[in-house]
């Protein structure tokens, strides 16, 4: 784990949410000693981390690492071999799927596919919790409209998936994981398969997200020019988009976890993450 | 090693068995206790009840046919054609109408369910489902066991009617007797244990083509290939689950509502 000093400056929140994760408060994620296998070797082995209220965790390592497998294993889709898990302080290692329905109400995920209903239209799919929940038609079209006003995707309200490119997806995705204001976002490789200017719109939405509401997060990448853009960026709500930090400046409650064959091998800050002598950390790096 | 296959492939089946009973059963729960999915029970009944008319219509109308022209030769030996209608009748109410339909209905909608559910799961769209707090089995699963059980009972009374029907065509038209004698004596010989055997059937073969569809659907792995996979082991457990099924079925009515 960390062994070097945390350096780097963090910068003044202008949304006013805390400046870094409160190491007090109950953690809205906490991995104890949790390892998990498919029919061959462990997926991951004893990994344990915790996210705090505010906090946006990145977890970095190469493809196929089980950084997805974290990350479905965070809100129960798949279920741990040993270890505990505790999601909103429950203990979910071994809750009953019906006990976890309405916990997982509380998350928001985004797939790496965006897994929009292809049977479908935009304003169906982001609405999809609110119908199922009863809510009325004209308050399910304000609040999809202002879900898609927030990813700038407005016109494709009545679009199918079918007709919406990649990073489109993705934006709707992201807007279906926002409507019911999570306490928890999961990205699993959110810019995957994308090209560079549409990942920094992704990115972008991400750490306005971040900034804008302040929803303690796990993003799942193995980009780093992505991990690095929402450490050393902030949205400016004035200017409407992204803008860096000043030079030195890293985002607190942004920090990072990396994976090696299953195994967490790295939990810290930036600063602490460009200082490591873990071999593999620096190889991953360069 | 090959003791070694044994065992696995016995212990395989177990697994599938002892998974499906639970998923089957933890579907068949699910209709008692809500929220149910009513919209998704009339999505479904029309894709299964509307969408499959057709040809459960045609294949009654030529099965009836086919055992009047067959019944018609044998029983002309005996000089007995006047009781086709009998036996046209009482074999489609009582067994090819039932069997017939499962297994029609299974060729056409297991394998949708399968491939349907199937792609759902390799683009993680049932994951997006449960991360959205909603439970796959309650929201696609129980819908499709509800409507296919409540549409195959009435498909299997279209298959019984129009293959009476078709019998009646080939006696009248192809082997030129009596429509009235052959309509009558279908009519006279029909019992209310024949029907209550011919309409207890369609349930079990309604919950077996729904419930396999959805389980080889929602145990989907490997891609696209897979999606295949699912699609034939769907048909194939479905349409073989129902003619055992229908065998043990059979024993159990005739046992109940012994003939005269």
């Amino acid at each position: 784990m960390s062994e070097i000093p945390v350096t780097a400056q963090p910068y003044p929140d202008p949304y006013g949410h805390a400046l870094a994760p409160d190491a007090g408060a109950r953690p809205v994620v906490a991995f104890r000693g949790v390892s998990i296998a498919f029919a061959g070797p462990p997926v991951l082995e004893d990994i344990s981390f915790s996210v705090a209220p505010g906090e946006t965790r990145i977890v970095l390592g190469p493809a196929g690492v089980g950084k997805s497998v974290l990350l479905k294993l965070v809100n129960g889709l798949l279920r741990p071999d040993e270890g505990s898990i505790l999601l909103f302080g429950e203990e979910i290692a071994h809750m009953p799927e019906e006990m976890l329905f309405p916990l997982r109400t509380r998350t928001g995920m985004v797939f790496q596919e965006g897994a929009l209903f292809d049977s479908l239209n935009v304003r169906d799919n982001v609405a999809y919790q609110l119908i199922q929940e009863g809510v009325s038609d004209d308050e399910i079209d304000r609040r999809v409209r202002e879900a898609l006003r927030f990813v700038e995707l407005e016109e494709t309200f009545d679009l199918f998936p079918g007709s919406l490119s990649g990073g489109m997806k993705r934006r709707v995705a992201i807007a279906r994981a926002l409507i019911r204001q999570p306490e928890l976002l999961l990205y699993d490789s959110p810019t995957g398969g994308l090209d560079p200017v549409t990942s920094t719109t992704i990115i972008e939405l991400i750490v306005k997200e971040r900034d804008f509401y302040g929803t303690p997060s796990i993003l799942v990448t193995h980009r780093l020019q992505d991990a690095f853009t929402l450490c050393t960026h902030r949205f400016d709500a004035e200017l409407g988009r992204m803008v860096p930090l000043p030079e030195g400046h890293t985002d607190p409650s942004t920090t990072f976890l990396v994976l090696e064959e299953g195994r967490l091998i790295f939990d810290g800050s930036l600063d602490n993450l460009l200082r490591s002598r873990n071999e593999f950390v620096r190889e991953f790096l360069q | 090693m090959a003791i070694n296959t044994i065992e696995n492939t016995a212990k395989q089946l177990v697994l599938t068995v002892q998974d499906y009973s639970l998923f089957a059963w933890r579907a068949f729960l699910n209709l008692w206790s809500p929220p149910r999915y009513w919209q998704d029970i009339l999505v479904q009944s029309d894709i299964i009840g509307a969408g499959s008319t057709s040809i459960v219509l045609l294949s009654g109308f030529f099965t009836g046919g086919v055992l009047a022209l067959q019944s018609a030769a044998t029983l002309s030996q005996f000089g007995a054609t006047a009781v086709t209608g009998r036996f046209v009748g009482i074999t489609m109410i009582r067994e090819l109408g039932p069997v017939l339909t499962g297994i029609m209905v299974a060729g056409r909608n297991a394998s949708s369910m399968a491939s349907e559910l199937g792609s759902m799961v390799v683009t993680e769209q049932i994951d997006a489902m449960r991360a959205l707090g909603v439970d796959p089995i309650r929201k696609l699963v129980t819908p499709r066991i509800f409507a296919c059980i409540s549409m195959l009972f009435f498909l299997t009374i279209v298959a019984d009617a129009f293959g009476i029907l078709g019998g009646g065509f080939v006696t009248v038209f192809m082997n030129h007797q009596d429509g009235t004698q052959y309509f009558s004596m279908a009519w006279e010989h029909l019992r209310y244990p024949d029907i209550i055997q011919g309409l207890v059937k369609p349930l079990f073969s309604g919950f077996i083509i729904a419930s396999i569809g959805c389980f080889y659907g929602l145990r989907t792995t490997g891609g696209t290939e897979g999606v295949g996979r699912s699609t034939i082991q769907a048909v194939v457990y479905a349409s073989v689950l129902i003619i055992v099924v229908d065998f043990l079925n059979t024993q159990v009515l005739l046992t109940l509502f012994p003939s005269p």
